[in-house]
């Protein structure tokens, strides 16, 4: 009641009388106002009131042929039959006015629908329906045609807007000292740091309380961080970590960046409104710079899966890798028996029809071209071998393809592209004739070679189950981990023999590993073994150039494991799936422990992505061959600022140990005066005297038992 | 040092108190009998037997004569030392908590738990250690408790205050004479565990389930030192030679069987008092640890755990050695 401010009108019981207070003079305090962001205009979409005009489930069909009575009859009938595969029509719902005097039709008529949701799909499935080639309808609710009337007939250009500079979204990569970001979100917390291997220790950038409703995201570049709302997305960036943009979408579970940061795609899924209907699925494209809704895709779950898929899996629409900023990108959805591909920012289907791939069960793009990876099962019990296909875009030709034969059947297929798009894998499971065992098989292309050549490998004991499989990116090999028991073993090889031609080379193996995740440094050459969930966290840094392990590290019940953008450090960290132990411990490259951070209910953590490099590949050879040159600036601060940190660290224990030993003679000082004494003794009584009379002394005796004398040997 | 592994209680321990000199040992456990050993070898005295509930803790009159041990069997016994008979009780209507006796060996406080509707309270007792026909079991001041249990309870300097420290994470100082909280901390966010006072009374270390243990000035209240641990704390110590902490805790005993002993964070760990930074480790128990105390020489402690076990840890000279 306190909060209710003096000018609203009190009852005489001294309450206030809300019926008499004016709610559109109520203001918020101007601090309120900015705490909830109201300040700034909201572009939040709310769910358009359902009016009860009893028109909501009428639709006006317009661009209908004028015609004479005589043909009424068969026009309504034809009308009839279109509109009733739909819905179902009311009794009496369809109306076509005529001319009173000529009795020749008007052109349009009104169908009325059962309900609402007939009517709005009506509108979504018969609006550009050709009846023949003059007469294409024109369908919309008869609720929007008032909206569409007042749609003025000349194109107003809206005035432009002024030129608000925003906060530079880079300027992390510009750090002096060549650093990384990383964010950790923990109990109600998200917070921003460098990692910062001198001082050893994460420093603080920026921290935020309820800054997210789910999750947050970097964007591909690093040059954002999202944070998912209720009501949508938000992004944040620049030094200052201010709102840069915002994107409503109610209920929004999933977001995904198009790799180039122009497009973000949010995804949700809505549980039917009433008892017999749909999951729904909703999926908004926006321009990540303007903030503009580029695309909507909505409608029942069914249209966003392909047939023989369990359940929806996330994400829907896949981006397609990026090759240059300028050209746009793709993206693509699967259906039942197609990939339909859309092209950004047109947001249109390309050549306006799907691909056409029978019974695609996956798909993935190359990580850095146009080219789509397709994997179709047998199909026609066996008479259509099933197929692994690369169709290039935009030309939708397929680039490669390969029947995937055996003598049994096929059990499962997983794709994998390296990271720099010179290579795709596929692993293949197959059973033998009988369907009793299983065996595995790698089929690998190289698509920088023409006609994509491609080879299969199979393990030396190919029954032996596969655990996992990873790309060195930026590298031409491959790690596997195989093996049935619970060291399994791991074996490394190359896309290219000992001189250097195209011939798939098995490195060497390394046995009895506990292991069962890979996680390739970005720059290859190092990889971590990792014995995750049942290994309970034990990590070993390899070294796949000399074939050793550099170090053998134990993180217990680790639950994660991510490179920094460089390769220069990773970090592993236990989330709380896990109730004790909550944080993350941060490793160099070579598996050297920097430091160790605990919160409890820690998250998530995620390296802060680096835009790529603008060095061309000739510089970069330039720095490595003198990277005594360059290193020399970054080990001159690095000494710096340690030793400042140890001269820090020393003074601040000087001063803590002066404090308490001061704070020690103050007390002292005080307990030493006769008259604390004096209360002492009389609160101790006899024991104060037994106290004093108590004297310890240490006495040594020596005694010599005997002394015999024996002849040395 | 090889520890000295005690194994005479059945149940968890709750306490371990050494005497004034450092000779004898005296436990408590869940299991009904304070235990008395020897504090240097370890060999067992004896057992004092007539509590019939849990025995939660204990004190020794600076003589060693007698014991006070309270228990949630509703009352608070003295004990001769030497022959194990017990010679009076206190009898309440709530569990009996925590025990304490006053500088001097006159006074008794005694804490008792909430139970059906009655809050906890903190009384004091006169104690007679010279004449023990003259014991009488009269309370001499009752003072009302907060909300929820008060797990521990000190003597404050010269007498004047108790100190307690609950249920709820406040520590607070009461005025024996008026009864009244004359000082309040609120630096723990969840229940504390263990009080334990300084040799001089000036300040004291606390541990509580929110994974810290913190120093105190016992006059002001005010927090001087914070260790933060990664596990509840349910113990901590003050050396008495040197500026270390020790503490000890480890998960919950509720959800231990959901990991292994590694992840329960059952060891003892030292900590520098001044500079509040860990120094080392001693593993051992496979439950949490309960109770810890150190021996007045400062050159042993003794841990007590949620699995029956007492570990008297001999401290060597390699620990002496350290900074």
């Amino acid at each position: 009641m306190d909060d209710v401010p003096a000018s609203f009108p009190r009852g005489e019981d001294g309450f206030v009388d809300w019926d008499k207070v004016d709610v559109e003079s109520v203001e918020l305090p101007a601090d309120e106002i900015k705490r909830a962001g109201l300040d700034q205009p909201v572009k939040v979409e709310l769910e358009e009131a359902k009016e009860d005009t009893g028109f909501a489930s009428v639709i006006v069909v317009d661009n209908l042929p004028q015609i004479p009575e005589a043909k009424f009859g068969k026009l309504l009938n034809v009308l009839t039959k279109i509109f009733t595969q739909i819905g179902e029509i009311r009794e009496g719902g369809m109306l076509m006015p005529q001319d009173e005097a000529t009795k020749t039709s008007l052109g349009y008529a009104f169908v009325e629908f059962a309900n609402e949701q007939q009517a709005q799909s009506a509108v979504e499935q018969t609006d550009g329906y050709k009846l023949d080639k003059t007469h294409i309808f024109k369908v919309c609710k008869f609720d929007d045609f008032e909206k569409y009337q007042k749609v003025p007939d000349e194109y107003v250009a809206p005035p432009p807007k002024p030129f608000a500079p925003r906060e530079n979204t880079q300027a992390w990569m510009m750090d002096q000292r060549g650093r990384d970001q990383f964010v950790c979100r923990f109990g109600d917390e998200t917070q921003i740091f460098w990692n910062d291997p001198q001082t050893k220790k994460g420093e603080d950038v920026y921290t935020r309380t309820h800054w997210t409703e789910s999750y947050v995201q970097w964007s591909p570049k690093g040059s954002f961080l999202a944070t998912v709302h209720r009501q949508g997305v938000a992004l944040w960036g620049g030094d200052s970590f201010g709102r840069i943009a915002k994107y409503g979408h109610n209920g929004v579970q999933f977001i995904e960046f198009s790799p180039c940061e122009r497009f973000l795609a949010t995804g949700s899924t809505h549980d039917p409104t009433t008892a017999d209907g749909v999951t729904s699925v909703l999926v908004n494209f926006f321009d990540t710079r303007s903030g503009a809704k580029l695309r909507t895709f909505m409608g029942p779950i069914s249209d966003f899966i392909a047939q023989g898929q369990q359940g929806l899996r996330w994400p829907v629409f896949k981006w397609s890798g990026q090759s240059s900023d300028e050209s746009g990108c793709f993206f693509a959805k699967m259906g039942t028996g197609m990939i339909s591909v859309y092209a950004a920012p047109e947001m249109t289907l390309v050549d306006k029809k799907s691909i056409k791939v029978d019974g695609v069960v996956d798909f993935c793009w190359s990580p850095t071209d146009p080219i789509l990876a397709t994997f179709q099962p047998e199909q026609g019990l066996g008479n259509q071998p099933a197929r692994l296909s690369l169709i290039s875009l935009p030309s939708k030709k397929e680039v490669r393809s390969k029947n995937l034969l055996c003598t049994g059947s096929i059990v499962g297929v997983n794709m994998y592209w390296q990271a720099s798009g010179d290579y795709f894998g596929a692993k293949v499971l197959r059973t033998t004739k009988s369907g009793k065992t299983t065996y595995s098989g790698f089929e690998l292309f190289r698509l920088r070679e023409p006609n994509c050549p491609m080879e299969v490998v199979e393990l030396a004991n190919k029954a032996e189950k596969i655990v996992a499989f990873a790309w060195e990116p930026k590298g031409h090999r491959f790690a596997v981990i195989h093996g049935d028991g619970a060291r399994p073993d791991v074996s490394f090889y190359s896309m290219k023999d000992k001189q250097g031609n195209n011939n798939c080379t098995l490195i060497g193996t390394v046995k009895n590993k506990t292991a069962n995740h890979l996680f390739w440094s970005p720059n290859g050459r190092v990889v971590i073994l990792a014995g995750l969930k049942t290994m309970n966290g034990q990590f070993e840094f390899f070294d796949v150039e000399t074939m050793e392990t550099m170090a053998s590290v134990e993180h217990f019940m680790a639950t994660d494991v991510e490179w920094d953008p460089t390769g220069r450090f990773v970090t592993t960290a236990v989330t709380s799936v896990h109730q004790m132990e909550n944080g993350y411990h941060m490793w160099t490259f070579n598996g050297k422990l920097l430091y160790k951070y605990g919160k409890d209910r820690f998250f998530q953590f995620l390296w802060r992505p680096r835009a790529k490099s603008l060095l061309t590949a000739e510089q970069e050879a330039d720095i490595e061959k003198n990277i005594k040159k360059y290193s020399k600036r970054f080990e001159e601060i690095d000494e710096k600022i340690r030793n400042e940190a140890d001269s820090n660290v020393a003074s601040e224990k000087r001063a803590t140990a002066e404090k308490w030993k001061k704070w020690v003679e103050s007390k002292k000082a005080v307990r030493d005066t006769p008259i604390y004494k004096q209360a002492l003794d009389e609160l101790l009584g006899d024991q104060a005297k037994a106290k004093l009379d108590f004297v310890e002394t240490t006495v040594i005796e020596e005694e010599i038992l005997s002394i015999v004398e024996e002849p040395l040997s | 040092m090889r520890p000295i592994l005690l194994k005479g209680h059945e149940r968890p321990l709750t306490f371990i108190k050494y005497n004034r000199e450092g000779d004898l040992l005296f436990t408590c456990a869940k299991d009904h009998h304070p235990t008395l050993w020897y504090g240097d070898n370890g060999e067992r005295v004896g057992t004092y037997v007539g509590h019939n509930g849990a025995v939660w803790t204990c004190d020794v009159s600076d003589d060693s004569s007698t014991l006070v041990t309270g228990s949630a069997d509703t009352t608070a016994k003295l004990w001769d030392t030497k022959t194990g008979e017990c010679y009076f009780t206190f009898e309440f209507d709530q569990p009996v908590r925590a025990v304490a006796l006053n500088a001097g060996g006159t006074q008794c406080a005694i804490t008792t738990d909430p139970f059906m509707g009655v809050p906890s309270a903190i009384h004091i007792v006169n104690v007679n250690l010279g004449d023990r026909a003259a014991q009488r079991g009269e309370v001499v001041k009752r003072i009302e408790g907060p909300q929820g249990r008060v797990t521990r309870v000190m003597w404050g300097p010269l007498n004047k205050t108790v100190v307690t420290g609950g249920e709820d994470g406040i520590i607070r100082s009461w005025d024996v004479e008026t009864g009244d909280v004359l000082k309040m901390s609120q630096e723990h966010s969840k229940q504390i565990q263990h009080l334990v006072m300084s040799d001089d009374g000036s300040h004291f270390i606390s541990a509580s389930l929110d994974k810290t243990a913190k120093v105190f000035d016992s006059e002001t209240l005010e927090c001087l030192k914070t260790y933060s641990a990664d596990r509840p704390v349910n113990a901590a110590i003050l050396s008495p030679i040197r500026d270390h902490i020790v503490l000890g805790g480890g998960q919950d005993a509720m959800a231990v069987t959901t990991t292994s002993s590694k992840a329960g964070k059952f060891d003892s760990k030292i900590y520098h008092k001044i500079f509040e930074e860990e120094i080392g480790g001693i593993r051992g128990h496979f439950g949490p640890i309960n109770a810890l105390a150190f021996n007045p020489d400062g050159r042993s402690f003794t841990s007590g755990g949620e699995d029956g076990y007492v570990r008297i840890h001999p401290l060597d000279n390699s620990y002496f050695e350290i900074p």
